[in-house]
């Protein structure tokens, strides 16, 4: 199959090929870790090895201060690796100046970082998880976003990124599980990026932090050490607002991004076995999204299925639906399927009810299908 | 200041040396409420008001019950560890081992129509209100006779009868809520009070200085309580505040600390650095192995007279923020091992020297309140009450899974879930 995230997920039960720990943690014994500190020993020096996504987005960030003497890397406790260790090794080798811990402050953190990049500098922010970006919302809302329209080009924050965990655990709860990126998404001057896979986490982040706008780069956490593939050892960058068709099918289109892509991928497997072929497209940027892939895709297959882990009613899903409705109403031979999270806050006992797992989404195929 | 006032100051003999005794030995537990007077070892340090009196009144009854609540509440947090590693607690949780002194002097200085709002440490908060230890591991393992039926989980415990508005997970959030609560009770008119409680970490966030500003235009009666045990998850307080004495951080609003380790004054003004740091390091050993021999933010009774004397002060003048000297035992939640950003020898050192548990048994041993078997056999006792509530809890049913749909609105305006397996859903106006 063409993806590859060295994971296969059964409804929500994962058969982890790397390490099962799932806990948010300080320091975790996993593989990962090993990785990073064989990266931060300079001895991981051949092209192309197997990393986690954890430790993708390290070599990323590694590459970004190392290309570019004018990017900083801060956030709560990034300089001591940051409670996923996504930064691990930063601060020892770019010292303090450029990767620094912040305090406890979101609102202070992203505001900080606009006037940092307004400088022409790149801003490459870490909040903790995504559920604490709200503290920040103004921040992205009002300022980054607008910056260079309101001053007609003057000035800008271009050079901002803010990366953000999101995204279903097992047992989160209410504030360590949530999905935002709709609510970024209906923000103009903002681009949303999610990467479903290590070698796709490094190139997009790369991209990210590189683009002239604003971007925010969410990252499934329930991937960073689950997912692992070969990751090219260089400097590498995956173009935004690119979507992929991840594997092609005749029967219906699939339309997802992040962690949920590894959920939709076993759906199509099992889709496969009773004749139906799916087309799987990895949304990758969701704002500004790629209409014409999902627009041709649908063309083909002539039916659309959009799943996410946030609640289905304003989700993204909602406003591609909308869009290939008004692109390809003739064509469409059933009404567009949402799989989504359900409407209700992120449960922390009935997660598994909540998500939009496999069965669902293979139930939704194969009545969109046979509609 | 502090270092050298404390070393001259501090001395075993306070704590043992009752200052007015108005019972006679007897035997067995005395349950006397006879008053009895003693003096904090470390005087208070405030911030534009004058500091509470050391002299704190309390009686035999008083410190005992101090010593069961607070024994209850080290052994239900080291069993609910056991409960996390045997992973029948899922999901986040963070204990409060080390800092019972806190909850258990606040409530012996306010009453249950004062209201408490907190963050995600609030296991022991819950108990201090009044809550069950049922309540408390049924909710830690998502069953329906927890305190929030279950849904909340270890970071969302409330009870509304005795004032306890929970359980926040969004760090400093719940300090804005506090105000509003303040105003409030204000309105009512019945001499009450809300404390809102926060980290050291949390005393960072922007929301912090805006709801400090409404509370002193106003003259709210809201009590700022900053539990300051010293890390935000691995970020020590001076790496994260400018001026870690945050009494002082409310500027226009008066602050009591319920001990003044000379933290700020030696301290504030370093630039943070490795050498730094190593200074840091030994001058905290010194303090806490050497010096600390009696410190209040661990004291139960310097607590209640803090909090007497802030509730008494709110309600005459406006918000007023208390400093809590304190150390969390346990790492920040279940996945830190809380030994990678301190050292080992800084958490046995405040251990031996300012365990609130161990410090109310010396000084009921000191006064001849129960002898030491006494004490163990309580602590026995609390030991079966936990492991009862523990095997009570699981028998409990884990909530329906309708209750999936219930409270995100008020009922008749519910969003609900139907279909063969309920993924489809629909927002029902009245
Ligand atoms: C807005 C927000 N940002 C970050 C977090 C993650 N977080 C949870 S607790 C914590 C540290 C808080 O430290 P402190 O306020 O000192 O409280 P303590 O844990 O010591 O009781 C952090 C960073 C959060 N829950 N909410
Ligand atoms: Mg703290």
């Amino acid at each position: 199959m063409a993806m590859s995230t060295g994971l296969r997920r059964c409804g929500r039960r994962l058969v982890a090929s790397v390490c099962n720990n799932r806990e948010v943690s300080f320091s975790t014994t996993c593989q990962g870790n090993n990785v990073i500190q064989q990266l931060q020993h300079g001895q991981l020096q051949e092209t192309g090895k197997s990393l986690n996504l954890c430790s993708a987005i390290n070599q990323a960030l590694h590459i970004a201060l190392e290309t570019d003497p004018r990017s900083y890397v801060f956030g709560e406790d990034v300089s001591f690796g940051g409670v996923f260790r996504c930064t691990a090794g930063l601060a020892e080798k770019f010292g303090k100046k450029r990767v620094f811990n912040t305090p406890l402050c979101e609102q202070g953190i992203v505001g900080f970082g606009i006037g940092l990049a307004a400088m022409d500098n790149r801003a490459i922010v870490e909040i903790q998880f995504a559920d604490y970006i709200f503290p920040a919302f103004d921040q992205i809302v009002n300022e980054a976003a607008k910056f260079r329209y309101r001053s007609g080009n003057q000035f800008n924050c271009g050079g901002l990124t803010i990366r953000t965990p999101y995204g279903a655990v097992g047992h989160g709860g209410h504030y360590h599980s949530q999905s935002p990126e709709a609510f970024f998404c209906h923000v103009p001057g903002i681009k949303v990026v999610v990467p479903r896979s290590p070698r796709e986490a490094k190139g997009l982040l790369l991209s990210s932090i590189r683009d002239q706008n604003p971007v925010i780069f969410f990252e499934p956490k329930w991937l960073y050490r689950l997912a692992v593939e070969e990751v090219p050892e260089h400097d590498y960058m995956l173009p935004l607002s690119e979507a992929e068709v991840i594997q092609e099918g005749s029967d219906i289109t699939l339309v997802g991004w992040g962690a949920q892509l590894s959920v939709m991928e076993q759906a199509c497997f099992d889709a496969e076995k009773e004749g139906i072929s799916c087309e799987l497209i990895d949304l990758k940027t969701l704002m500004p999204w790629d209409k014409e892939t999902v627009e041709a895709s649908v063309r083909k297959t002539g039916r659309l299925l959009i799943s996410h882990e946030a609640p289905v009613t304003g989700g993204f899903g909602a406003e591609i639906s909308a869009s290939i409705v008004e692109r390809c109403f003739l064509r469409l031979e059933a009404p567009v399927a949402r799989i989504c999270g359900l409407d209700t806050p992120f449960p922390l006992v009935f997660e598994p009810f909540y998500v939009p797992n496999k069965n669902k989404i293979l139930d939704a195929i194969k009545s969109t299908v046979n509609y | 200041m502090a270092l050298s006032h404390l070393k001259s100051s501090s001395s075993r003999s306070n704590l043992l040396k009752p200052l007015a005794t108005a019972f006679s030995l007897r035997r067995p537990i005395s349950t006397s409420t006879d008053p009895l007077t003693i003096e904090t070892s470390v005087p208070f340090t405030a911030h534009k008001c004058d500091p509470p009196s050391r002299t704190v009144e309390t009686n035999p009854q008083e410190l005992l019950s101090f010593f069961r609540d607070m024994a209850r509440m080290r052994r239900m947090e080291i069993a609910a560890d056991s409960l996390y590693k045997a992973k029948l607690i899922r999901g986040f949780c963070h204990l409060y081992d080390g800092q019972e002194a806190v909850a258990v002097g606040m409530e012996a200085a306010i009453t249950k129509k004062d209201s408490i709002i907190t963050a995600y440490r609030d296991h022991c908060t819950f108990l201090g209100r009044g809550g069950t230890l049922l309540e408390v591991f049924s909710e830690l393992m998502g069953r329906q006779a927890g305190c929030s039926h279950g849904k909340g989980g270890s970071m969302h415990f409330y009870k509304k009868d005795s004032g306890f508005y929970g359980g926040h997970g969004i760090v400093g959030a719940q300090v804005p809520l506090g105000c509003g609560l303040a105003f409030a009770h204000k309105y009512n008119k019945d001499d009450t009070v809300a404390f809102a409680l926060y980290g050291d970490g949390a005393a960072n966030q922007g929301q912090l200085f805006e709801a400090l500003n409404i509370s002193a235009l106003w003259d709210l009666p809201a009590i700022l309580v900053c539990e300051n045990n010293h890390y935000g998850m691995g970020t020590a307080e001076w790496r994260a505040a400018k001026n870690p004495s945050y009494y002082k951080r409310g500027d226009y609003v008066p602050g009591v600390k319920t001990l003044d380790l000379g933290f700020s004054e030696e301290f504030s003004g370093h630039l943070p650095g490795d050498s730094f740091e190593y200074a840091f390091r030994a001058w905290l050993e010194s303090v806490f192995l050497n010096e600390m021999k009696i410190v209040d933010g661990m004291d139960a009774l310097a607590v209640k007279q803090a909090c007497r004397f802030a509730k008494d002060y709110a309600l005459k003048s406006g918000p007023i923020i208390l400093e809590m000297d304190t150390y969390r035992y346990h790492g920040h939640s279940m996945s830190d091992p809380g030994s990678t950003y301190r050292t080992r020898d800084e958490i046995s050192g405040v251990r031996q020297e300012r365990d609130p548990v161990e410090r109310i048994r010396k000084l009921i041993l000191a006064h001849d309140l129960a002898t030491e078997k006494e004490l163990k056999d309580i602590e026995k006792e609390l030991r079966k009450q936990v492991d009862d509530a523990i095997a009570q809890a699981k028998e409990s049913p884990m909530p329906e899974p309708s209750e999936l749909f219930t409270n995100v609105y008020v009922k008749g305006m519910g969003v609900e879930a139907y279909g063969a397996d309920r993924k489809e859903v629909r927002a029902v106006l009245p």
